[in-house]
């Protein structure tokens, strides 16, 4: 559904993804793990079009993206949630939906409801400015943006780094209730490895920029990925 | 107390002028950050259009609404035009954008003076507009009144627009996070152009109600754009309400000194008192507040 093929990419002079290949399957939620600093988030981000890559191509649903802006990408079904709980923060949190859900007419009507029937908590927090929100209510409000885009593939960089427990297992419910759902493939970047393995069907580790290992997905993985990970 | 009422709404009346000229600014320097020194003659380019609207259709009073139209569009073509062939490609170079705008500014001044002279022109104000409202014991140009209720109109109308419509939406998020807006499916290219449409097509009505006002030249917009700036510095970047609050802060403030002096000493006393506030706050009037860094 997503491939990345030999991708390359960088900031200025220093090159920080070397010709890497990552394919994420339709249905199926694939993990990339790795050391801060290991690529993870460029990679992400040239995926998505937010950086350019240098050589080797991104491909969605067959189709070569490559040279597409990020939300020619989103409209071919690539959603993404970047690090960071980031929001719109002077728009509220229906503002912050709806924005999404505008150009798709009755389609996006719908998905706007869907997206709150999985995350119940924001529909009482819809008139209140999104920089306002705590860092979990933020991080719903950004999963239930993208998933409005009507996405074939959804990207999570690190969807649960810097959030309280009780909502970390909130966000970890809806992925998984997501991919059960089925017509979804997940790219996730993620730290918590046994929650990735457990989700993912397919795993890659990524360190300085190259994957050093891959295999299937699975908690039995995971003594294996440790020790990719050097953990 | 009628010279209390008289230097208010002389004060009211001044900065609803100041921000109408500002209220375009808001969108393309407070909303984008793009220092636009041709803004001014975007509003030449209004006044003008009002001179020739008025020449096609002899009516002064149906000749002044089509102006308002045809102005919004002159001054937005304008503005869409320089958005697309420079502006676009100085997003992140603001002094260059700065150098580039002045340079534009100039040709505009100039074409305008190929075209339609070096003097003055005066473009006739409608027969409803003349005279004055007794208000208060205290006799009113409808001009005026005209001009405030225009930049209330433009307000209301702005305001509106980015509030609850599709494109007032992106227009904000865009603005909130430029790549967290393109992975939400926005075309920020788009709405970069829009904005400045709007913006721009603000300043061309601007210039159309300063014909109510005297006559216009080629350098009609110089005499606006350093106080449109400090407009839209004053009330705080990217906030619509804060240019309001300092537009007709600063009307009163002129007013209200011009009266127990000078015009001049006023422009100068204004300028110091402006400095001195935005030591204290740099941020300007009206400042957002969130929680998340991004």
């Amino acid at each position: 559904m997503l491939e990345l093929t030999g991708v390359h990419v960088g900031y200025g002079r220093t090159a920080v993804v070397h010709g890497v290949d990552v394919a994420v399957d339709a249905d199926s939620v694939t993990a990339v793990m790795g050391h801060n600093g290991a690529g993870k988030t460029t990679l992400l981000r040239a995926a998505v079009g937010l950086l350019p890559v240098r050589s080797g191509s991104v491909r969605l649903d067959g189709d070569d993206v490559t040279k597409l802006r990020p939300h020619q990408r989103v409209r071919r079904g690539l959603a993404y949630v970047p690090q960071g709980q980031q929001s719109f923060g002077t728009l509220t949190a229906r503002e912050n939906l709806q924005l999404v859900a505008d150009g798709a007419g009755a389609a996006g009507r719908r998905r706007l409801d869907e997206s709150l029937d999985l995350f119940p908590a924001l529909r009482g927090l819809l008139g209140r400015r999104a920089g306002l929100l705590s860092g979990g209510q933020r991080q719903q409000l950004a999963i239930a943006r993208a998933l409005i885009t009507g996405p074939k593939v959804l990207i999570l960089d690190e969807p649960t780094e810097g959030i309280q427990p009780n909502v970390v297992q909130e966000i970890e419910d809806a992925i998984t209730t997501l991919t059960a759902a089925g017509g979804l493939a997940v790219l996730l970047v993620e730290q918590h490895v046994g929650f990735a393995l457990s989700a993912a069907s397919r795993y890659y580790v990524l360190e300085s920029g190259r994957v050093t290992s891959e295999g299937a997905g699975g908690l039995d993985q995971e003594e294996d990925v440790r020790a990719a990970m050097a953990i | 107390m009628e010279a209390l009422v008289s230097q208010l709404f002389a004060g009211l009346s001044l900065g609803s002028v100041l921000l109408l000229a500002a209220l375009g600014l808001a969108l393309t320097f407070g909303q984008m950050g793009v220092i636009n020194m041709a803004h001014g003659e975007f509003m030449m380019a209004g006044a003008y259009t009002a001179f020739v609207v008025q020449k096609v259709v002899a009516d002064a009073g149906v000749s002044l609404l089509v102006s308002l139209v045809i102005g919004f569009l002159v001054g937005g073509l304008l503005g869409l035009v320089l958005e697309v062939t420079l502006i676009s490609r100085m997003y992140h170079r603001p002094l260059d954008t700065l150098l580039v705008t002045f340079g534009v500014a100039l040709v505009l001044q100039q074409l305008a003076r190929d075209v339609f002279g070096a003097p003055n022109v005066d473009v006739r104000a409608p027969a409803w507009l003349s005279g004055a409202v007794e208000i208060l014991g205290v006799g009113v140009p409808k001009t005026r009144l005209f001009i405030l209720g225009l930049a209330t109109l433009a307000v209301v109308a702005l305001g509106l627009a980015l509030r609850l419509t599709p494109l007032g939406r992106r227009i904000r998020a865009t603005v909130a996070n430029r790549d967290l807006a393109e992975t939400a499916g926005i075309s920020t290219r788009a709405t970069d152009r829009l904005t400045f449409f709007l913006g721009s097509g603000v300043a061309g009505v601007a210039g159309v109600a300063l014909t109510l006002l005297g006559s216009i030249g080629p350098t009609l917009g110089t005499n606006y754009i350093v106080d449109a700036f400090l407009v839209v510095v004053v009330g705080g970047i990217g906030q619509l309400k804060g240019a309001v609050i300092a537009a007709l802060g600063l009307g009163l403030l002129q007013a209200g000194i011009e009266y127990s002096s000078t015009a001049s000493l006023a422009k100068v006393l204004v300028f110091v008192i402006i400095v001195a506030f935005l030591q204290v706050r740099p941020q300007g009037l009206v400042a957002v507040r969130t929680r998340s860094l991004a």
